[in-house]
């Protein structure tokens, strides 16, 4: 049976992991390759590097993060934040990444995901989105597309820009156009649940996965154990991103492994010695 | 290790530097090349690959590659295959229109519907007999896949090892000097690397088919 994964997610900030485990006495709790084994051996299912400053010249550093992690862990690698074409895809995938994330390009340019997904094949292809609860009265700009403009149904506007920008684009139907275009699975934040730590928008998750047939990352809102269930069974994801309830030590990950699967859930444990 | 040549075939199929990466982990510095005359040479091939089977037969017929493969295989020396390294074995996928290697009589077939497609993530491999490549591995063990499509040989003798997605597919086929398998034992953590270290410690310790049963 598949299993459901948990993915730590992990920034970057000029090379460095901002928000790294504290917890546990590692002699460089900033160094990439070095949170990475950590999380490997923690039994993380894969891992998320999200490069914050996104910019052209964070973009090589973070090329070089990823040939240093990839050296080192033999998990899976996804990488987001400034890539934007397909070069960029390119670059990641051959320093080590498994897997690139798109998020405002795709927004700006969906042929993108395409011409990504044609390329390297979907599996390599996620498109991240950043969704927030529509606000009463908002109205999409002429400019968006009829097919993916805000309407009347619309519950979540997509943004942009690491969440500034509000683009009258309905996230529901951006799921399902990215899914169309290519994109190999789709991680989904809400971002009024985001640093809340009250629970992921399942809803929102709910939503998405029953317009896609991709897998669905749940993002933004872990505060404990249960959230990760309830994201992965009321919000049927297929996996659950989470950074400061791991980075801060809240919960370990094999604790959360422990737990889902007490509640049925298929994870992937150590094998017993 | 000195004198030990373990090769990597490209053919513009994904990413083989972290197949190349767990090899050296486990003690092989391994060449990556689509040079026919350095795959005939080899001590040992391991055959990755992802993507779509057709452009993948293309590239290898452009290159020449098709037979430099199969004379490989026939000569007896330690194969492994990854990904589409196994589907790439058969005579044909439902994928595409290009026939396949054709070394393994059988198909290769869509999973089937109501599942998410592609199947991602970590999934269990029940193991249906030993192999030294599988050595220290126990039964159950998750390995982490990629796919929309499986290998489905007429012989079950060759299946080594099972996987359920909706179906139960061959995840692991082994038959004489040839292993091959659906994951990706380079991404899958310490199991997955387990498979590379033996591989290596068999080309280094009995380089004949002979050694491999």
């Amino acid at each position: 049976m598949l299993s459901k994964r948990i993915i730590p997610c992990l920034d970057v900030d000029r090379g460095r992991v901002v928000k790294g485990v504290s917890f546990i006495n590692l002699r460089d709790a900033g160094d990439p390759a070095a949170m990475a084994s950590f999380y490997d051996r923690e039994g993380a299912d894969e891992l998320v590097f999200l490069d914050i400053t996104a910019s052209a010249e964070s973009r090589e550093t973070m090329v070089d993060v990823v040939r240093k992690v990839s050296e080192k862990v033999f998990i899976p690698l996804t990488v987001g934040g400034g890539i934007r074409k397909v070069e960029h895809v390119r670059k990641m995938l051959e320093a080590g990444a498994d897997k690139a994330s798109l998020n405002t390009t795709a927004v700006q340019n969906p042929g993108v995901i395409k011409e990504a997904a044609d390329f390297f094949g979907s599996q390599c292809i996620v498109v991240a989105i950043d969704a927030k609860r529509v606000e009463v009265g908002r109205v999409a700009p002429p400019s968006v597309p009829a097919g993916l403009a805000l309407g009347e149904a619309s519950r979540w506007e997509v943004f942009t820009h690491g969440g500034r920008t509000p683009t009258g684009i309905d996230a529901v139907k951006w799921a399902a156009r990215s899914a169309e275009l290519g994109a190999g699975e789709l991680l989904v934040t809400s971002m009024d649940a985001d640093g809340r730590k009250a629970g992921y928008d399942l809803e929102l998750l709910r939503a998405i996965s029953e317009q896609v047939s991709v897998p669905v990352i749940a993002s933004g809102g872990a505060g404990t154990l249960e959230h990760l269930y309830e994201a992965l069974v009321a919000g049927e994801a297929d996996a659950v991103l989470a950074a400061s309830i791991f980075h801060y030590g809240t919960f370990r990950i094999e604790q959360a492994k422990h737990y889902l699967a007490g509640r049925g859930i298929p994870v992937r444990q150590k094998a017993a010695a | 290790m000195a004198g030990l040549n373990i090769v990597i075939v490209d053919y513009q199929a994904g990413n083989l530097r972290s197949v190349q990466k767990a090899l050296e982990r486990s003690g092989a510095q391994a060449a990556i090349t689509s040079d026919e005359r350095v795959i005939k040479s080899a001590d040992a091939l391991v055959f990755p690959g992802q993507g779509a089977c057709d452009s993948s037969m293309r590239h290898l017929r452009e290159h020449d590659l098709v037979e430099p493969i199969k004379a490989f295989i026939r000569s007896g020396r330690p194969f492994f295959g990854v990904c589409l390294g196994l589907q790439l074995l058969l005579e044909g996928s439902d994928e595409g229109v290009e026939p396949g290697l054709g070394i393994l009589k059988g198909r290769v077939r869509r999973l089937p519907d109501g599942l998410k497609i592609p199947h991602m993530g970590w999934n269990q491999v029940k193991l249906l007999k030993g192999h030294p490549v599988l050595e220290g591995v126990p039964d159950g063990s998750n390995f982490y896949f990629v796919h929309s499509y499986y290998a489905d040989p007429d012989d079950r003798s060759v299946v080594a090892g099972v996987t359920d997605y909706g179906v139960e597919f061959c995840s692991v086929a082994a038959w004489e000097n040839v292993i091959a398998v659906q994951f990706h034992p380079e991404k899958s953590g310490e199991n997955g690397l387990k498979l590379y270290e033996n591989f290596v410690r068999l080309v280094k310790s009995a380089p004949t088919q002979a050694a491999w049963r």
